[in-house]
């Protein structure tokens, strides 16, 4: 692929700049893309193949794919596709047979393996943690490789701990089998950012983990991708998650063949052919959502009304927006569950309501996917939506989702009449 | 003293206090025998375990000759090292080094090749060499599979240490060969048992330590 066609396919990403990843690359220019070129450095694969002796069909044929510095990009395709073999040619726990590698602009085909991968941060499905090392001698395993003193190693070691959320003072001397599955992974991140690697290869890393953990990994990495802004390179056989996560997807084919290599956007908006498409799946314009966060739309009022308030002026407002039901918040604005108006009239007062525990509430940093699947279980037709300190914000309706849809694909088209779509080899 | 000198059989008890400072010596060099070839057979174990555990032939290779050298007599292969080497302590380390380096070996692939791959392909993705992966992942996780080999080999060695001294070698066993030799007649019966028992204790004593041992170098983090 060409120069030109990077930068013109990141541009469509800033201009449809929605996920939490994406977001901040819309400030090109200021301190976030400053502190971006020193810490993601450039993977270019040049025509890499890789060739078993004895077969016939090369296992990596002949890959060129570009992936930008501070960018996370996700490798999806069908198993034995050859995409864990394209991501472990990068660190070369797999020597290519031909092509060449280039990270920066330093050519590391021929470098020596060993000093090549403490610069790579690695991360694998189940963490790969050593069973018989504490979780400080794990994160520390790369640092010592490095020769760092012990006392900046243990100060690194806190540091990374605090970063992926668990507390130094707790976890520092445990052993892994101490932990549940999702801080193991948690500790398989911290250790492959240990050394502060330009460069990260992820292979399937959440795939062992249960769905609620791993969408919140998924959370956590993209929370730590926008302060961090490395060079990301994830393998995947989950098509939403590459959605969730990926500023830019590569879909493979066997032998590594790229199909389509753009953002999310255009390959969810614009499949380049029936392979791509039938790995996207029917629920595209579903997949979507994944895509836009709760605070990236604009919300709809509903009649509010507080604990031990004024019922009335809550049944005008409810009137006023034809709405049959009012919603109840406490005094710190805290959603409690929904009233409707007739019982609103009848009682005149709002003096005992007690919380519905399970009231349809999203957050504003919820996608929106997780909001329809709210509105599914809901019978209002709308969810609640909150902010700081669960904090009422307003509501979601289910017009706004559909719009959302309407726009994301209006958009994405444009952007493809403009753009060819991006590199196929 | 008198009772003995006068050929007359005497108790048990009496025979031990009797001899308590031969015996005595004799168990400390039995002891001696047993733990410094243990030591050596570790060692060389171990090595042999490193040099073909990748191979699946070499450990088929290796597995087979493990299982064929535990099934040579001892009496045997101490009889025909008189004959290459001499009488005395160097045949009956060489006999003891070889039947306990046999399960330590088996025991290493056994350990050794149980570590988990995408471990072992992990510690190359971080930067690890060959050695470093070998020494600080793969022995420490192989470790208690091979401690237990010892074990089993120091259970082993204590037993064949006793025919040592047929070969005139140190140890416990004269007491059960001079037993032997003189069957029948003054207390030939208290000598066997006297041998015998010393190694019994012994053994229990070096498998109370070699736990103990395994404990302290096995990581928490692995330990059952």
């Amino acid at each position: 692929m060409s120069e030109s066609t990077t930068s013109a396919s990141t541009s469509s990403a800033s201009s449809t700049a929605t996920s939490g990843a994406t977001a901040a690359d819309g400030d090109s220019g200021g301190p976030a893309a400053a502190r971006a070129a020193s810490h993601g450095e450039r993977i270019l694969l040049d025509g890499v193949t890789k060739r078993y002796p004895g077969q016939h069909k090369a296992a990596v044929d002949d890959v060129t794919l570009e992936i930008p510095a501070g960018e996370i990009v996700m490798l999806v395709g069908p198993s034995g596709c050859g995409k864990t073999t394209t991501m472990k040619m990068i660190n070369r726990l797999i020597e290519p047979t031909g092509g060449r590698i280039l990270i920066g602009d330093e050519d590391v085909t021929h470098k020596n393996a060993d000093d090549l991968r403490r610069r790579i941060g690695y991360v694998i499905q189940g963490a790969g943690l050593f069973p018989h090392y504490t979780v400080g001698d794990n994160i520390g395993l790369v640092p010592n490789l490095l020769k760092w003193d012990k006392s900046r190693t243990r100060k690194r070691v806190e540091e990374l701990l605090d970063m992926v959320g668990l507390d130094p003072g707790q976890f520092r001397d445990r052993y892994p089998r101490q932990l549940s599955g999702g801080q193991q992974q948690r500790v398989g991140v911290a250790r492959a950012l240990a050394a502060d690697p330009p460069v990260l290869l992820m292979d399937e890393p959440f795939g062992a983990v249960d769905p609620i953990t791993r969408q919140r990994l998924q959370d956590e990495l993209l929370r730590l991708q926008e302060e961090l802004r490395k060079t990301i390179v994830f393998v995947t056989h989950d098509f939403d998650e590459a959605v969730k996560l990926g500023d830019r997807i590569a879909i493979l084919q066997e032998g590594s063949e790229v199909v389509q290599y753009d953002t999310p956007e255009q390959i969810l908006a614009a499949p380049a052919n029936d392979f791509v498409e039938g790995f996207v799946g029917s629920g595209a314009a579903l997949k979507q959502l994944t895509l836009t966060r709760v605070r990236d739309v604009d919300l709809h009022e509903a009649a509010v009304a507080k604990v031990g308030g004024d019922a009335r002026s809550a049944i005008t407002k409810a009137r006023e927006l034809g709405r049959k039901w009012v919603i109840v918040l406490d005094e710190e604005e805290r959603p409690q569950r929904w009233v409707p108006v007739d019982e609103l009239e009848k009682s005149g007062t709002l003096g005992s309501v007690t919380r519905n525990l399970d009231l349809e509430v999203v957050n504003t940093a919820s996608t929106l996917q997780d909001a329809l699947d709210q509105m599914l279980t809901s019978s209002h037709g709308v969810v609640v939506v909150t902010g700081r300190r669960n904090r009422y914000e307003g509501v979601i309706r289910v017009e706004t989702i559909m719009a959302a849809m309407q726009s994301m694909q209006s958009a994405a088209h444009r952007a493809e009449t403009v753009t060819p779509t991006g590199a196929r080899s | 003293m008198t009772a003995a000198s006068k050929g007359y059989p005497m108790g048990f008890w009496s025979f031990v206090q009797d001899r308590a400072p031969v015996l005595a010596s004799d168990a400390w060099q039995h002891f001696s025998l047993v733990v410094q070839s243990l030591a050596i057979s570790t060692v060389l174990g171990l090595a042999l375990a490193v040099l073909v555990y990748r191979s699946p032939a070499g450990s088929a290779a290796a597995n087979a000759f493990s299982a064929i050298g535990l099934t040579i007599p001892s009496y045997a292969l101490l009889g025909l090292m008189v004959g290459i080497i001499s009488l005395g302590v160097v045949p009956s380390v060489i006999g003891l080094v070889f039947y306990g380096t046999l399960p330590i070996l088996r025991n290493a692939i056994v350990g050794l090749s149980g570590v988990d791959k995408t471990l072992v392909e992990s510690a190359r993705g971080m930067g690890m060499s060959p050695t470093a992966v070998l020494l600080k992942l793969e022995i420490p996780l192989a470790w208690p599979i091979v401690m237990t080999g010892i074990r089993v080999s120091g259970q082993m060695l204590m037993g064949v240490a006793a025919i040592a001294a047929f070969v005139l070698g140190p140890g416990l066993g004269g007491f059960i060969f001079s037993g032997i030799s003189r069957f029948g007649g003054a207390n030939a019966t208290n000598s066997i048992v006297a041998g015998t028992v010393g190694i019994l204790i012994l053994a229990v004593i070096l498998d109370l330590l070699l736990t103990v041992v395994s404990r302290l170098t096995t990581s928490r983090g692995i330990r059952v």
